[in-house]
This record gives C-alpha cells, structure tokens and sequence, in this order.
C-alpha cells in the first residue's frame, strides 16, 4: 500500500519509528493530490505546497530536537472551506466570500496546529452547507472517487472526496442535517457527527445554529476517533460549547461493548429504502449479533416529520444567519449605484446561489408575521417529539442502527433541478441533529455497481466514546474500510 | 399550499433579495412544492408539545468583565468593500426622498 493509502494512525506509526518523515508524507500526499486533483475536483483551494513542506519540516526538526509532539504530527488534513483559516481564504464555495481573507483561525484549526497536524488546502463544498451533492458549490463540481460520473454527497462533499480519494489521511467536515454522514457513506470511510456542543463551532461560518456542528472523515474509526480527540472539548468562546472534559477516545476504541442492545427503528426500514442499502444494512447488523450483541425492535414514530421540521427549523436558522452579508463591512458589494436597501438587495443577489436563496426566502417565510406559528413553531414541537422519541428508544438499547442514505450516490445532474428530492437524500440523517445527538457512518459494503454502502450509528448524547468502540467492533470482523477506489 | 407571486415578491423584499421576473416564477414554483411537503406536519396533532428551539438545555455564560486583545482596526478593516480611513465606507443611510419598503 502507497503511503497516500495509508491512515493517519499507521502514518504516525511510521514517523515514530523513523520509516517516514512528515516532509516525505506530505510530498506523497502533494503528488496524490496533484495526480487526482483534475478527475476529483475535491478542494476548493489546493494545499499550497511551500506552506505544507515548510511546515511539515518544522514537525520533523520538532521530532529530531526531542520536544513532545502532538497527537497529529505531520498528519495532513484537509478542512472544510466553511472553517475559518487565518490569513487564506474562506469563501463556503459562495460568490459572496470569493475574497474574504478571514482574520482569525477556528477553534478546531487552532486545535489541529496545537495538535502538529499540516493543514492540506480547503475542501469544495454546497454553497454555505446547504446541499446533499456539493453541486451547490458557485465553482465547480466534485467528483465521487468510486465513480467519477456521481456526486460524492454533501455539504462536505470535497471533504469525503479527498479522504477516499487519498489526496488527504483526514479531513474536517460540518454537519447540519447530515453534511458528514450522508457523503461518508457515498464514498465509503467513516465520518462522525458529535454530539450538539461537544466541538466547538467558533470560526465556523453559520448555517443553522442549533444544529451545525464539526466532525471528521477518516478511513477507519480509529483515525476518526484520534481527530474527535484533538478537537473536542470546551472553548468559552462559544456559549453552546459544553463545559465537560473530552475522553481520550483512542485509548478505549479497541474495547468491545459487551452485552450490545443495537435498536433497529422500523421507520428506517420502510419505503423508499433501495433493497442493496437494506441487504448490506441487514448483514451488517447480522454480524454484530455474531458479536455478541442483541438487536431490539424500537420506534422512532416521528421520524417520518422530521425531514420537514428540518426544512423549516435550518432555514428558518439561516435565513437570520445570513443577513449578515449585506457587502457593507465584508463580502461582496454591488458596484451598481443605489440607496441602502437597493445596495443590500442587489450584493445578495448577485452575491447568493441560487439554492442559499431559496433556503432564504423560504426561511424569512416561516418566520413572518402571520405565518411563524403554522410553521416555525409547529417545527420547533415536533423538534421536542422527534428528540423524545430518541430519549424512548435509548431506555431500550445502547444505539440506534439504520441506513444512512436512502440509495447510493447519484450521478451528477441528476437532482438539481428538484430541490426536494434531493432533500428527500437527508431522510434518515436529519433527526439526529434536530435531536442534538452524536452520528457515525461507516462503510458497511457495495452495490453491485460498486457503489459504497454506509451503516448509521446513533447515540444518546456524549456517548461518542461508546459509538467508536461499537463501530471499531464491526472493523475488527470486516474489511470494507481497508477498501480504496482506483482513481 | 401554493404561494402566489406576490407573495414570494414582498418576502424577498423582506429578506433583502432583488429577484428578476423569471427568478421570482421559478422559485414561486419551487418553494410551492417544498411548503407541499411541509403540509405533512398539520397530520400531527402536537397540542400541548413544548417547542423546543435548542437540543441541549442552553443557559446565559457569564465571563468576567475583563480587558482583553480585540482585532486591531488594520485587521478588522482588511476585508471591507470599500474601506474609508479607518471606517467602512457605505451608501447613504438617509436621502432626502421619501423611501418606499
């Protein structure tokens, strides 16, 4: 295996033990990234090659000096062009930030930097996160890695693209309604979404505040389980960023959960589902009872509401979020002449997509006068429902397991003009986060067309350390997540 | 429910959108057929059912009232559309013509 094939856990291994230095991982990544970049298409903006030697040098002469080093040393990883990085731009794949040279890092960069990671370029995504494809992007259109003809899911679609297209180990994503778990599991690695407060979302330009939160992709749990660890944990410039220590998740991923009680909710079963996501979903459950584990029937009654409290509750959320682009004190400003508001209408159209505008009027809809109680508020209850429903099933079982698409990934084009069905892709990921609990996906088979297949996992909140050990269970009896495409 | 011309006209008003003539068809279409979909909520009967805004139980974080670094005007000023010394440079708030919203 090349070592661009390898996972950020084996990468350190090698740098320990004097086989690899982080100047030579970084130039396999730069020739890995150069070599796919023009079939892919995954960044937004390219790592800058100077900046990642240069860096990957310091971590090098930080290991020869015999300093400590951080959990990440010379680990690429490649971020979310929705995350603030001081001093090189962040556009979230708009028109509006085409120039925005932000003046300060996210937390979770300045946490990967602690941690000596080399941050690898910014990753393409759907315009502001709102998308299931990263089709929304104003600039171009990312490749999925097992089939250049499909989208590789979205909003962190670049991010998902890069890891499984081994132009990065690692990657930071963000997910709102299922930005990290939908495109992990279209293009086959692992990709976790913590639990609402868990990392914080300081420098991460907002979507939808009560439920955006960052996570990573990976090859495998463990490596997702290492990068949960250097960015977890509590930052008061956040007043939603929980005050609660962060396990060191790596140190107990390889303990099997015993006694297992897996709930399989049969809403996630129904209609809808293609029969080779159900198959490999089925098998996959098959060998963790093989594991020991016990699957319970468990419903999630109000799961079939949930995508629609969905599509008012996060653009209800963004349409307030982004009234702050109004081309006065950054972004885009028109150039045609006008009083203020003309000045304010004119920059957000020209500066908007076409999808962040129909979330806007959508949102500014369900919020005006007359019309926030038929539908914002009435959201917001079956919010309280869809989150009791998961406060039931987790009486009875230590996860909820299910599909984590309806199908596999689609072929370009093929959704775009539907809005909605395109938003019926986030049927099965949305309640977790209008519930705020923690999600995984991982790789769990094949279509027959070759198409990867992703298993959901869902916690009760804070049980990331557990969701990674059950997770790992599964790894330690499959090699689904040892797969690579051939790009 | 369908949404008429109009009323998608005087919401993007609202949202500070300038939307062309096909543009505002277009999305009186689309958003039509997504508030179609979110009908399905009115066959939950959620009388009584709390909101619920936020997942976690949120409360106001106090800090003491400390001097601390902020940005330096330089660094705040450096992405403005059009930066006038050290202030931002915008339209007119007030004219002298009576504005119509």
């Amino acid at each position: 295996m090349s070592l661009f094939e390898k996972t950020a856990t084996e990468l350190l291994a090698l740098q320990a033990e004097g086989k690899a230095s982080a100047v030579e991982v970084a130039d396999a990544f730069l020739a890995a990234y150069s070599a796919r970049e023009p079939k892919l298409k995954s960044f937004m903006l390219s790592p800058d090659p100077d900046a990642v030697r240069r860096r990957a040098a310091e971590i090098d002469a930080k290991r020869k000096s015999g300093r400590p080093l951080g959990k990440l040393a010379g680990v690429p990883v490649a971020v979310k062009d929705v995350l603030c990085t001081k001093g090189v731009r962040t556009t979230c794949s708009s028109k509006i930030l085409e120039h925005f040279v932000p003046p300060y890092d996210a937390h979770v960069v300045e946490r990967l930097a602690a941690e000596d990671a080399v941050i690898f370029g910014k990753t393409n995504m759907d315009e502001f996160a709102m998308g299931s494809s990263t089709e929304n992007s104003a600039y171009h259109l990312t490749r999925n890695p097992w089939d250049t003809e499909r989208i590789p899911g979205g909003s962190s679609g670049g991010s998902a693209a890069c890891v499984a297209g081994c132009q990065a180990p690692v990657s930071l994503g963000t997910d709102t309604g299922g930005s990290i778990r939908q495109p992990a599991a279209l293009c086959g690695i692992v990709g976790m979404k913590p639990t609402y407060g868990r990392v914080s979302r300081y420098g991460l330009v907002a979507f939808a505040s009560s439920l955006d939160q960052i996570g990573p992709f990976a090859h495998d749990t463990r490596d997702c389980a290492l990068m949960m660890e250097a960015i977890a944990g509590h930052d008061d410039r956040d007043s939603t960023s929980v005050n609660r220590p962060a396990p060191e998740y790596t140190k107990t991923v390889d303990q099997p959960v015993k006694g297992l009680k897996i709930g399989v909710p049969r809403e996630f079963f129904g209609q809808g589902l293609d029969a080779e996501i159900e198959g490999a979903v089925r098998q996959a459950l098959k060998e963790y009872e093989k594991l020991g584990a016990t699957l319970v029937d468990v419903s999630l009654p109000h799961s079939p509401y949930a995508l629609a409290a969905y599509y008012i509750v996060a653009p209800a959320e963004a349409s307030s979020n982004l009234a702050r682009y109004d081309g006065m004190h950054y972004g885009h400003r028109t150039t045609e002449k006008g009083d203020l508001i003309a000045t304010y209408s004119k920059s957000r159209a020209e500066g908007f997509g076409k999808e962040v505008q129909r979330r806007i009027i959508l949102g500014t809809y369900v919020l005006s006068s007359g019309y926030k109680d038929a539908y914002y508020v009435k959201a917001l209850k079956v919010r309280r429902l869809v989150k009791k429903d998961f406060d039931d099933a987790f009486e009875k079982c230590d996860v909820v397991m299910g599909p984590t698409t309806p199908s596999a990934a689609f072929k370009a084009g093929e959704k775009s003009d539907d809005p909605l069905a395109l938003y019926l892709s986030d049927v099965y990921t949305v309640s977790c986060n209008l519930a705020g609990l923690p999600g995984m996906s991982i790789p769990c088979g094949f279509t027959k067309s070759g198409l990867p297949i992703g298993l959901q996992l869902l916690g009760a909140p804070f049980s990331e350390e557990q969701l990674f050990r059950i997770a790992r269970m599964y790894e330690s009896v499959t090699d689904w997540h040892t797969k690579r495409p051939k790009v | 429910m369908s949404l008429s011309i109009d009323q998608v006209r005087k919401v993007a008003r609202l949202a500070r959108l300038e939307l062309s003539g096909p543009d505002l068809a277009r999305m009186q279409q689309q958003l039509s057929a997504i508030l179609d979909y979110i009908e399905l909520l009115n066959k939950l009967n959620t009388d009584g059912v709390e909101p619920l805004a936020h997942p976690l139980p949120v409360q106001n974080v106090f800090r003491p009232d400390e001097e601390a670094p902020s940005l330096p005007p330089d660094a705040a000023l450096q992405n403005a559309p059009n930066r006038v010394g050290d202030y931002f440079g915008v339209p007119a708030v007030f004219s002298d013509e009576p504005v119509s919203h």
